[in-house]
């Protein structure tokens, strides 16, 4: 029971993150496509300015969730993933302190320089965030004692010893890149207004198309490399829902974006964005990390599980503290509501 | 190089650096209460320019705060990921606790202060300040309970599968070493706030620019200086020396050179370890001090490294005897300099004192070193337990990690944080000679 709620409550932590970094960095990936002059540019970033921090903090609070609940996943999957961990440290950090920079620098050049910067950081987290899950979800070399190394790519080809990249994670990573792109486009059409609002609503429709193949393409070649991943839904028809809510959700994204319903079409992409996460959740439930070297080897969560104790004061303080959390972030995006660009600065 | 060594100096070089700017952030988010809470007193146009002078600083070294901040939770997995399977049961939490308390807090609350100037009312505005300064203490106590289960495991048990679970929630939290740690350590953080404030106030003084802000700065550093400088040796600094001693011996005898088992032992001023020959050459020596330090009488007799197996000497002696002799040489001349600044500053004299604003501005990098050196002695004071006690540091890096590969990252952190070094620098040097009346930055208003 303890390992099923904590097992969902890092998922949503994890859900928190995608949908909530996501559009800042999918912002950050059309960076130097959609804004087309100086002004929109700083438009687009005032739309992320007070919020990409604190966005950012889920991922910090998810994986310490994730340290405390699940200490061997932890410890098995943050070496075992060594390298692109190292790389996405490297461009959270690039992204971070561009986009501050950003804010100081008023000569052209470096302007342009960290814009790039900006841009090709966002647009690579998304890329490694995506082929991460897709790693999980292909599974790992795991030895007996729980551990792994994966280099950064091999064949190419998902199999018993595997590359961090392959054909299938690659695949991940492109669903993730053009899902949150879209998501940022979104987002820009609630922050801003005028000519650059126009082209954000613009582009969702591309991105839209892409994501629609992509999300076939990614199913079944899910099924294809990992078909276990189908027993939960055999088992529990009635969670058919999640897909059957990942269909609903992308119809109502061009719905709503082509009424320009812009806060809806947004909600319309979290939801999205959720029941894939769910989906794929619920496929390697109660695994955590799957073996590619037999079942035997997977990390489980008995076997990952905190001790007891822990837990249960884990979820008084987690409870307390996620409510007071989320009470600041509601404070925070009502006091910035409405278009960012509109408030004369 | 080993992978141990490897890993070590992993952990070591992004903690030493990303340090640098949390112990700004603390001190800074205190004193920007400080200004704000006078200019809201007073309602005086200067004050509140001074605050938002600060708080574009603040934001700067906050960002630098974050994204070196951010590898370290990491790390506890990637390069340390045997340590982290066993002890993530109890120091788990107060790590995921720091994020759901302190950062959500942290990050809402300053992106109010810096981007809701016009939104809010000046109440409102005072108390996202009051918010970021309690969120970056709440962060603080966080990280020194980690610390401190590690440096003195407290209400835990080993589960049999080997991993330590907590079994008292208030016993971690409350552990008397974070306590005490912690009083030391935010202290220390005021510290090196107080100077460089007080610093730049002695820059805008010496320079005869922005003179009427030189004079507040100069004050509010003085006095926050004074106050911190004395307390982090009395009593922070004295009861968690205290504590030390009764509880790792071995750690207080290397930081002082303690060879030999002494009644009445001394406290060696200057001085260099020898391990060769177990002694300290050209030492200079008050006699009886270090027993009256830590038992309150110079009787009592203080336990060398001789009564300590030299399988459980700290690994890098000379080291940890080096660092706490500068932290504590450091403290010594921060209370000198303070008292007479404060003096001064009583007479009136300060302003025109310029002999008084060069020794302030010139000292602003000690405290950083001072702060540096602190950890250093605690953290080298315990080895060579990751665990003290229970867990050596051998046992707990991660295994399938290679040396190779962790160096790769290594070098690359290195590479990558000069870049931020010199970034930092610089930008912090462009709002300071931009000055507290320019407020072109477009995030201040």
């Amino acid at each position: 029971m303890m390992g099923f709620l904590w097992f969902w409550l890092v998922a949503v932590m994890i859900v928190g993150y995608v949908v909530l970094d996501g559009f800042d960095l999918g912002v950050g990936a059309l960076h130097l496509i959609l804004p087309k002059s100086e002004r929109q540019r700083q438009a687009a970033l005032r739309s992320i300015g007070p919020v990409w921090d604190g966005n950012e903090v889920w991922l910090l609070a998810g994986g310490g969730t994730l340290y405390f609940a699940f200490p061997l996943l932890y410890a098995s999957a943050f070496s075992g993933f060594y390298l692109p961990l190292m790389i996405v440290l490297w461009l959270l950090v690039l992204r971070g302190i561009s986009l501050e920079l950003r804010n100081h620098v008023d000569v052209g050049v470096w302007t342009a320089l960290l814009d790039g910067v900006f841009c090709f950081a966002s647009a690579l987290l998304t890329i490694f965030f995506g082929a991460a899950l897709a790693n999980v979800l292909r599974g790992v070399p795991l030895a007996a004692d729980g551990y792994f190394f994966l280099p950064l790519w091999t064949t190419w080809t998902p199999g018993t010893y595997p590359g961090i990249l392959d054909w299938y994670t690659v695949i991940g990573g492109l669903v993730a890149l053009v899902a949150l792109t879209m998501h940022g486009a979104l987002w820009l059409t609630i922050k801003t207004s005028g000519e650059l609002e126009e082209r954000a609503r613009a582009i969702v429709t591309p991105l839209w198309l892409g994501l629609v193949a992509l999300t076939l393409v990614s199913l079944f070649a899910t099924i294809a490399v990992r078909p276990a991943m189908l027993n939960n839904y055999a088992n529990y028809p009635v969670t058919y829902i999640v897909p059957a809510g990942v269909v609903a959700s992308l119809a109502a994204v061009w719905f709503f974006n082509s009424k320009g319903a812009a806060v809806k079409a947004f909600v319309a992409s979290c939801l999205y964005l959720f029941f894939m996460l769910a989906g794929a959740c619920w496929g390697v439930y109660p695994t955590l990390l799957p073996a590619t070297t037999g079942a035997a080897n997977d990390i489980t969560l008995t076997r990952a599980i905190s001790g007891p104790h822990t837990l249960a004061v884990g979820l008084v303080w987690w409870a307390f503290g996620m409510t007071l959390a989320l009470g600041y972030i509601v404070f925070v995006y009502s006091r910035f509501k409405g278009k960012a660009d509109a408030e004369g600065h | 190089m080993t992978a141990e060594l490897i890993h070590r100096l992993h952990f070591a070089f992004t903690v030493t650096f990303h340090y640098l700017f949390p112990q700004l952030t603390m001190g800074l988010a205190l004193l920007i209460v400080v200004l704000k809470t006078a200019a809201l007193k007073t309602g005086g146009e200067q004050w509140d320019r001074a605050a938002r002078f600060w708080g574009r600083i603040f934001a700067i070294n906050f960002v630098f705060g974050v994204v070196t901040g951010i590898p370290m939770e990491f790390e506890f997995g990637t390069n340390w990921s045997k340590f982290a399977e066993l002890s993530g049961g109890v120091i788990g939490q107060p790590l995921a606790m720091e994020g759901v308390f302190s950062f959500f807090l942290e990050s809402a609350f300053l992106g109010l202060f810096l981007y809701g100037g016009k939104r809010l009312s000046k109440r409102m505005h005072w108390f996202s300040a009051v918010m970021v300064w309690l969120g970056s203490w709440i962060s603080g106590f966080f990280i020194i309970v980690t610390d401190a289960w590690m440096q003195h495991p407290v209400g835990y048990n080993q589960l049999p599968n080997g991993q330590y679970e907590m079994v008292s929630f208030w016993q971690l939290l409350l552990n008397p070493w974070a306590l005490l740690q912690y009083a030391h350590n935010m202290t220390g953080a005021v510290v090196t706030g107080s100077f460089v404030m007080a610093a730049t106030g002695a820059f805008y003084l010496l320079d005869r620019k922005y003179e009427a802000f030189g004079k507040i700065f100069v004050k509010v550093g003085v006095i926050a200086g004074l106050i911190s400088t004395i307390l982090i040796i009395f009593p922070t600094g004295d009861l968690h020396g205290k504590y030390v001693a009764r509880n790792q011996p071995a750690a207080i005898a290397a930081m002082e050179g303690l060879f030999k088992t002494e009644t009445g032992a001394g406290v060696v001023l200057v001085g260099q370890p020898n391990e060769e020959t177990g002694q300290i050459d050209n030492p200079i020596v008050v006699n009886d001090l270090l027993s009256f330090l830590i038992y309150g009488t110079t009787k009592a007799e203080v336990k060398g490294l001789d009564q300590i197996p030299h399988d459980q000497w700290p690994t890098a002696l000379p080291l940890l005897y080096y660092a706490y002799h500068i932290m504590a040489g450091l403290g010594t001349y921060f209370i000198a300099l303070m008292m007479a600044a404060a003096f001064l500053l009583w007479k009136q004299k300060i302003y025109t004192a310029r002999w008084m604003q060069w020794l302030l501005l010139i000292s602003f990098p000690l405290p950083y070193i001072a702060n540096t050196a602190g950890w250093l002695t605690a953290e080298l004071g315990r080895q060579p337990w990751l665990i003290y006690g229970l867990m050596r540091t051998s046992a707990g890096f991660s295994h399938t990690v290679s040396a190779g590969n962790g160096l790769f990252t290594l070098l690359g952190f290195m590479g990558l944080y000069l870049l931020l070094g010199i970034l930092f620098t610089v930008l912090v040097y462009r709002e300071i000679s931009h000055g507290p009346l320019s407020d072109a930055t477009a995030q201040a208003h």
